[in-house]
């Protein structure tokens, strides 16, 4: 069925509705001018101005350590979590597990973030990085779960018995055959768990310490203060980082897939 | 046959879940019949595990809902339960609007571009959220863009910064990609020969519409109108970034009790009937709607 006029104009005005607000966010990060609504000419001087803000720089190093640290630990779980839910059966705790999985995917961030707080101020832990990271891999876990699921649920199973008919012991079998093909996946879940890290903002707020500011945590300091370029350009190097690793990632999963 | 194997594997991340995911909840709830000794920890009354069950018996004869009461007892606090709930579900509703012909409109295009499409929609959720809602602040502020187009086209200004058309607006466009995603996977895979059916039957493209696609796609409604709706209740960046002081949402009260106030009870009070509100529709949406966005 060929589209009509009225689809065309929905989908067209959609994309603009999404991309209007990011493309003046990154025009305005290479005005040389202060102001957001004057261009008074083309200028690299916000990102010069970035080089030499240590904070911002510091939280930048934060992030991304935090980010490494929780995506890979919640891809792991969430791999072992999608394994068992996609080919364990019925077993007890089964519905608690999905369930749990679920409940953080919808969970409100501030409910997450005080109750994460509330368990590591009952334990006695200082809070800091690793306390972060610990938050963040409990918040990215579910979202690894469900892309990795998706993914063996379309596995076809029969290839890893035919590799234990073959004599490979079950965890082999797995490793040799069934990860390989579910590579794409993974690395998919761990750049979604890697760019919510990088993203948020609520859970940290709440798990933090001192020493342990992260970007968002940075930015949303200086963006109560109001508009400024320097986060414009911040914001563009984050935009630019992440789109080149997801358009990355699908152009892999693309080629993988054929 | 292997199946006992795999399940193994739900051990360490259902351990992790229930330690960091559910066991906080307890703590939470705990909070909140406490009453704030001195606004710092620790709060009356405590567990004292070496007594033995009388120690429990004390800890429960402690607890009380006394910041309940003090939280009802303030009109604050009921406005922006309600107003959250407000929010959330006139943004929801917008967002159906807006996102189910952007949806439909990817399903009628070619399927290479159908792809390019959908990532077109996902790639803006992949950037961080604080900086698409920042992002509208240089647009909506008084002497920001949106201003300045209208001024250039000689209309007069408005003030949209700080007021809640502002929040419903930020709201829309940050979870857009959440309501489009489950319509488009329920709308593609929908048979065509569907509606070819009833158009040859003689129905008008509205009513084979209303009575056969939509029908169809109302589990993709449910899943993107709770995926929206719940986190959008508590949501806390998009009210504090665009609502100024006057949007009270939930999410917000949540932070300020914890952040400004220090009133740890009162914020994991607040938490638990944000949580109350949300049970129903988070049980919902792991029921049915869970599995369509798979």
């Amino acid at each position: 069925m060929r589209p009509s006029a009225f689809n065309i104009a929905a989908v067209v005005l959609g994309l603009v509705f999404l991309y209007t607000p990011i493309a003046l966010l990154i025009l305005y990060s290479f005005n040389d001018g202060r102001l957001v609504t004057v261009w008074s000419g083309f200028s690299l001087r916000w990102y010069r101005a970035l080089l030499h803000d240590r904070q911002m720089l510091e939280a930048v190093w934060t992030t991304v350590r935090v980010g490494v640290l929780s995506a890979t630990f919640s891809t792991v779980l969430g791999t072992l979590a999608a394994v068992a839910l996609v080919r364990g059966g019925r077993f007890r705790g089964r519905t608690g597990v999905a369930g749990m999985v679920y409940a953080t995917l919808v969970m409100p961030e501030v409910i997450l973030g005080l109750s994460l707080l509330l368990l590591f101020v009952a334990a006695g832990v200082a809070r800091g990085f690793w306390t972060v990271t610990l938050a963040h891999t409990t918040l990215t876990l579910a979202y690894a779960t469900v892309v990795v699921q998706a993914r063996l649920a379309s596995f076809d199973r029969s290839l890893e018995e035919a590799a234990q008919d073959l004599g490979a012991p079950p965890w082999k079998a797995f490793a040799t055959v069934t990860l390989p093909n579910i590579a794409p996946a993974v690395a998919a879940a761990w750049m979604l768990a890697f760019t919510l890290s990088l993203d948020d903002l609520v859970i940290a707020s709440f798990t933090s310490g001192p020493g342990a500011t992260t970007l968002p945590m940075r930015l949303y300091s200086q963006v109560r203060l109001g508009v400024n370029p320097e986060i414009n350009a911040v914001s563009t190097l984050l935009i630019g980082l992440v789109a080149t690793g997801v358009i990355g990632a699908y152009l892999i999963q693309q080629r993988r897939g054929r | 046959m292997k199946r006992d194997r795999s399940r193994l594997a739900a051990l360490l991340p259902g351990l992790w879940l229930a330690i960091f995911f559910a066991f906080p909840f307890l703590l939470v709830l705990k909070l909140s019949l406490s009453d704030s000794a001195l606004a710092m920890p620790p709060y009356t009354p405590q567990l004292d595990w070496n007594r033995g069950l009388a120690g429990v018996q004390d800890f429960i004869a402690g607890l009380d809902f006394e910041t309940y009461a003090r939280l009802t007892a303030d009109r604050l606090y009921l406005d922006a339960y309600v107003s959250s709930l407000r929010i959330a579900g006139t943004a929801t509703l917008i967002l159906l609007l807006v996102g189910y012909p952007i949806a439909y409109g990817i399903t009628r295009c070619p399927p290479r571009l159908r792809q390019m499409l959908v990532m077109a929609v996902i790639l803006p959720f992949w950037t961080s959220f604080l900086i698409r809602i920042y992002a509208w602040i240089a647009i909506l502020k008084p002497a920001g863009l949106l201003n300045a187009a209208l001024g250039g086209l000689g209309l007069p200004p408005v003030n949209l910064l700080n007021s809640e058309a502002a929040v419903l607006l930020g709201l829309v466009y940050a979870y857009l990609p959440f309501m489009v995603l489950p319509l488009y996977a329920v709308l593609e895979r929908q048979d065509p020969r569907l509606v070819e059916a009833a158009r040859d039957l003689g129905s008008s493209p509205i009513r084979a519409f209303w009575t056969v696609t939509f029908p169809l796609s109302v589990p993709g409604v449910a899943a993107g109108a709770l995926l929206c709706f719940i986190p959008m209740a508590g949501e806390f960046v998009v009210p504090d970034l665009l609502g100024g002081s006057e949007t009270l949402m939930l999410g917000r009260v949540i932070w300020t009790e914890f952040f400004a106030n220090r009133d740890w009870p009162a914020a994991s009070a607040v938490a638990v009937a944000l949580l109350g509100a949300l049970v129903i529709p988070i049980l919902l949406f792991e029921r049915q709607p869970g599995k369509v966005i798979r």
